[in-house]
């Protein structure tokens, strides 16, 4: 055989050949083992971390936000169960049957549900959010592996746009956005739980890493609302907004008692259900917009020229010929009077005799006396952008302020600071603080004016929605009505407009024993009406009629009670 | 009569190299066990790929080193052949032509040219032991080329990295002259800028994000990015067998065949690692001195070739995973799962075995 013909000079193959192939294999197993020594000792606590980061996930488990319910527990804000559909797009496999049969339950176009799940860059993708649990289910069944459903809440709110401005709402992730729903935020979120677990690349779980931490639900918030009456006064504000084409208004119903707030309705409204082309319709104008008050402010002069002991309701003055000079500046009636007592000057609403009364007291006086009906400071009721309103320091007054300040300009207020002042006389003088959550007992508030006074000047209200007054389309069957109407000018860029109107009417029933404040404002009627008395004073009994019987209120006076003026008798109207 | 059939089985069997390659086939079926989600048909299926591989050493041991010379040239022709079949029918699956229909089988004509190039070469070099001339290496080249080019146009870089590197091996130890290792060192330098503009655009990602994997984390970098993780968390002790997160909560690719080191260090850390490279050190060690101790130029170039390309396949295997070199796919020997590679393997040491033993019956 030729293989055993042994040539020695060939077998031998040079040895450092051998030698370099050795030194190349020892240094190919040292790099590796170089590397491995670096991977698995030096650099180990970097990769470990990434390594955790690849498996072990935190995941939140939502809290049930509470319910916002009205002072009887019916639901105004209640989150429901839905779920939301998500994808991991690397992990997704599925036929075209599969993706059209999801699009189809999901009624998108099986391009778009393509394109979402192209996206092989990202490892989650929402395909569609808060979607029935129902749907969701049918989804899941369809069986295509990487997509997956997610457990959320929605809000919803059964009132709508009738409570949309106390209520507010809720942003895709349930933060509040508005309302109680923002500034109860914390109380109502609750705590979400959370829950630390290995997962696969498939995203299921494995098991838990540590204990779960159980979500705390929310509370629920029980608001001081009426649900009934808060929808009649949404209606009735919506009718007049519309009969008048005014450009807002705004109703607040407290419990003349407690200061609670059993109706808060705004206009214009949204629907919280579907918050979308929200511009100037968000606003509670009644807590965060001022205007100056006008002639409803009147009867704060009168009570505090009684409490100053230089006047009696009988007291007289003139105010003829209706025109007052102060310095350069006149102030006027809309009707010239002749001698006119208190009561008469608050009836006929006349600014020449609120003026006159203003100018007998020290601007200190008048000013404290304001101060302590607490205008220019907020309620402090807990809503969110709360507007406090101007009532100028008395050391700047001069006596031409003070006296269209005692008829409500130059002077803003909110419509619910404004509500609030009334409580004055329907508690014998005492200023009861409000509330928009339902209080368990009465609160005590703070003595402005002595009994006697407070008696007084509502005695004078009552005569407002007399023939003679300036109200008479505020009175109520079977009940005695006190109350006190405004038209006042708007202001504007360059000074007072002569053709834009504030109407407002601010009253309290039963007179005899008052239950319910009813303050309403009418912002900008353009109709050719803009009377308080004509405007805002129906709105106001419509609302006061329907909330006496709501909580059966006893009456105070026949079925017969209402006194309308003859046709032909002058109507008795203000303006500032 | 026992004692004598088991002598006629082990005749021409290297007990060490046959216990370090059966442990280390052990060690593979542990790491594939925990590697498949702890699925036994896998291992099974596996274990019968490894009993047919050992059957096929056992012939391999068997025949005499001079009737495999005499097979070199057939092989090689019937390889090319079936390579050029490849080329023009070949069945396409997952973007490369690598295998072939013959009647009711399916082969891989490139597996058979990883023993066939090494010993045609081994036996053209034999051949003209005395009188080796520049040509000659010349001529060794292009026969290694032809079946390299084939198969880098399947395509299947792995492969035709390995084929070429044993195909070089042969070259080197035949006395290819430093000269001209030097020149070609710096042809290579010089080529490399239009070799690069020759390669597929996935292969030059690869060898892109082999400097920088997290230029593409969720792509072409996932895969370094995911078993440099696992490896590194697995830290000087491991994190046990079956317990090795990265793999067993699937965010490993591939973790049964090209990937299965990083399953392996994951589990059992740094000085798993030491013993998996102890165990390669052992069997490639006893290749290099059956090379040494081989009678005659064809055995020693041959053997020292197959002894050679096994390291190749460790270090380039190990090398990627572990994130030095770029990631073309080859598999660990002995370790990952597969048949048709693994029967290869042991084809080869089964001709190291043959080598090993022939020359005492012949000599005694």
């Amino acid at each position: 055989m030729r293989s055993r013909v042994i040539q020695p000079a060939v077998i031998k193959l040079p040895a450092w050949r051998r030698r370099v192939l050795l030194i190349v294999v020892m240094a190919g197993f040292a790099a590796l083992l170089g590397r491995s020594i670096y991977l698995q000792s030096m650099h180990k606590g970097f990769l470990q971390k990434e390594g955790d980061a690849r498996y072990s996930r935190s995941m939140k488990l939502p809290a049930h936000r509470g319910m916002i319910t009205d002072r009887f527990g019916e639901p105004l804000a209640i989150s429901t169960p839905v779920e939301s559909i998500w994808a991991s797009p690397p992990d997704v496999q599925a036929t075209p049957r599969q993706i059209s049969k999801i699009a189809t339950l999901l009624k998108m176009k099986p391009a778009e549900l393509n394109k979402k799940l192209a996206n092989n860059t990202r490892e989650f993708v929402y395909i569609k959010r808060r979607i029935p649990p129902e749907l969701a289910k049918q989804v899941m069944q369809v069986g295509v592996p990487g997509v997956f459903m997610q457990r959320e809440y929605r809000r919803y709110y059964p009132a709508g746009e009738v409570m949309a401005h106390l209520v507010g709402f809720t942003g895709i992730d349930e933060n509040g956005q508005e309302g109680f729903e923002l500034r109860y935020q914390d109380w109502l979120s609750g705590k979400s739980g959370s829950r630390r677990v290995i997962k696969d690349r498939q995203g299921h779980i494995v098991e838990d890493l540590e204990a779960v931490k159980v979500p705390q639900d929310g509370h629920d918030l029980v608001l001081s609302i009426d649900r009934k009456i808060q929808y009649l006064a949404y209606r009735e504000l919506a009718k007049a907004v519309d009969q008048f084409k005014a450009k807002a208004g705004a109703a607040i119903v407290l419990d003349a008692r407690t200061g609670e707030v059993l109706a808060m309705a705004n206009l214009p409204t949204y629907n919280p259900n579907n918050p979308v082309n929200m511009a100037g319709r968000s606003r509670n104008r009644a807590i965060v917009d001022t205007f100056e008050p006008g002639s409803t402010l009147k009867p704060f002069t009168a009570a505090a020229a009684l409490e100053s002991g230089h006047f009696t309701p009988d007291t007289h003055i003139q105010t003829a010929p209706g025109i007052l000079r102060i310095g350069p500046a006149t102030i006027h009636d809309a009707h010239p009077q002749g001698m006119l007592t208190v009561a008469q000057v608050i009836q006929k609403s006349s600014n020449v005799g609120s003026a006159k009364m203003a100018l007998t007291l020290e601007p200190q006086y008048l000013w404290g006396i304001y101060n302590h009906m607490g205008f220019g400071t907020p309620t402090h009721i807990g809503f969110p952008g709360e507007a406090s309103g101007r009532l100028r320091n008395y050391k700047g007054w001069r006596p031409i302020e003070q006296a269209t300040m005692s008829f409500g300009h130059g002077i803003s207020l909110t419509l619910l600071q404004l509500a609030r002042a009334y409580t004055v006389f329907a508690n014998d003088g005492e200023l009861k603080p409000v509330s928009l959550l339902k209080l368990k007992e009465t609160p005590v508030g703070q003595q402005v004016f002595s009994a006697k006074t407070a008696l007084a000047v509502r005695d004078m209200l009552e005569l407002v929605v007399q023939p003679g007054g300036t109200a008479p389309r505020a009175q109520i069957s079977g009940y005695r009505v006190a109350g006190k109407t405004g038209t006042a000018h708007k202001l504007g860029p360059g000074g007072y407009l002569a053709d834009k109107y504030v109407s407002s009417f601010v009253g309290l029933a039963p007179a005899s024993n008052p239950r319910l404040i009813i303050a309403v404002m009418v912002d900008e009627p353009s109709s050719g009406q803009y009377y308080g008395g004509t405007v805002a004073a129906p709105v106001f009994s419509a609302i006061m009629a329907g909330a006496l019987r709501m909580l059966a209120v006893p009456q105070d006076a026949p079925n017969d009670n209402i006194v309308i003026p003859p046709e032909d008798a002058p109507e008795i109207k203000e303006v500032v | 009569m026992i004692s004598r059939f088991g002598s006629y089985v082990v005749r021409h069997i290297d007990s060490f190299l046959m216990g370090s390659l059966l442990f280390t086939m052990l060690v593979g079926l542990f790491v594939l066990y925990s590697a498949s989600g702890q699925n036994v048909d896998r291992v099974l299926s596996q274990a019968a790929n490894m009993g047919a591989a050992l059957g096929i050493l056992w012939i391999a041991a068997n025949i005499a080193p001079q009737h495999l010379e005499r097979l070199a040239l057939p092989v090689y022709i019937l390889g090319m052949v079936l390579l050029v079949g490849v080329f023009f029918f070949g069945e396409i699956s997952h973007g490369a032509r690598r295998w072939l229909h013959i009647g009711l089988v399916r082969i891989q004509p490139s597996e058979l040219m990883k023993i066939g190039v090494p010993m045609l070469l081994a036996w053209y070099f034999s051949r003209r032991d005395n009188t080796l001339r520049l040509s000659n290496h010349a001529i060794g080249a292009l026969l290694l080329a032809i079946p390299v080019a084939f198969i880098m146009k399947q395509p299947d870089l792995g492969t035709s990295l390995l084929i070429a590197s044993s195909g070089f091996y042969v070259l080197f130890l035949a006395g290819l002259s430093w000269r001209l290792l030097i020149g070609l060192a710096v042809f290579a330098g010089v080529m490399a800028p239009i070799f690069w503009t020759m390669l597929h655009d996935y292969q030059r990602k690869r060898i892109e994000i082999l400097f920088d994997p997290y230029q593409d984390p969720l792509g072409a970098g996932y895969h370094t990015i995911q078993a440099t993780i696992a490896l590194g968390s697995g830290g000087m002790a491991g994190k046990g067998w079956l317990h090795g997160t990265q793999s067993q909560l699937d965010f490993l690719p591939e973790r049964t065949t090209d990937f299965i080191f990083a399953v392996f260090g994951e589990e059992f850390g740094l000085m798993g690692n030491l013993l998996l490279l102890l165990l390669f050190t052992l069997i490639i060690g006893r290749g290099m001195v059956i090379a040494a101790q081989a009678q005659n130029m064809f055995c020693r170039l041959l053997a020292g070739s197959i002894t050679l390309t096994f390291f190749t396949y460790v270090f380039v295997n190990i090398g990627m995973v572990s994130g030095i070199l770029p990631v073309v796919g080859v598999p660990l020997p002995l370790i990952s799962y597969g048949g048709t590679s693994l029967v290869t393997l042991l084809l080869g040491f089964g001709i190291l075995m043959s080598i090993h033993t022939h020359k005492k019956l012949v000599t005694s």
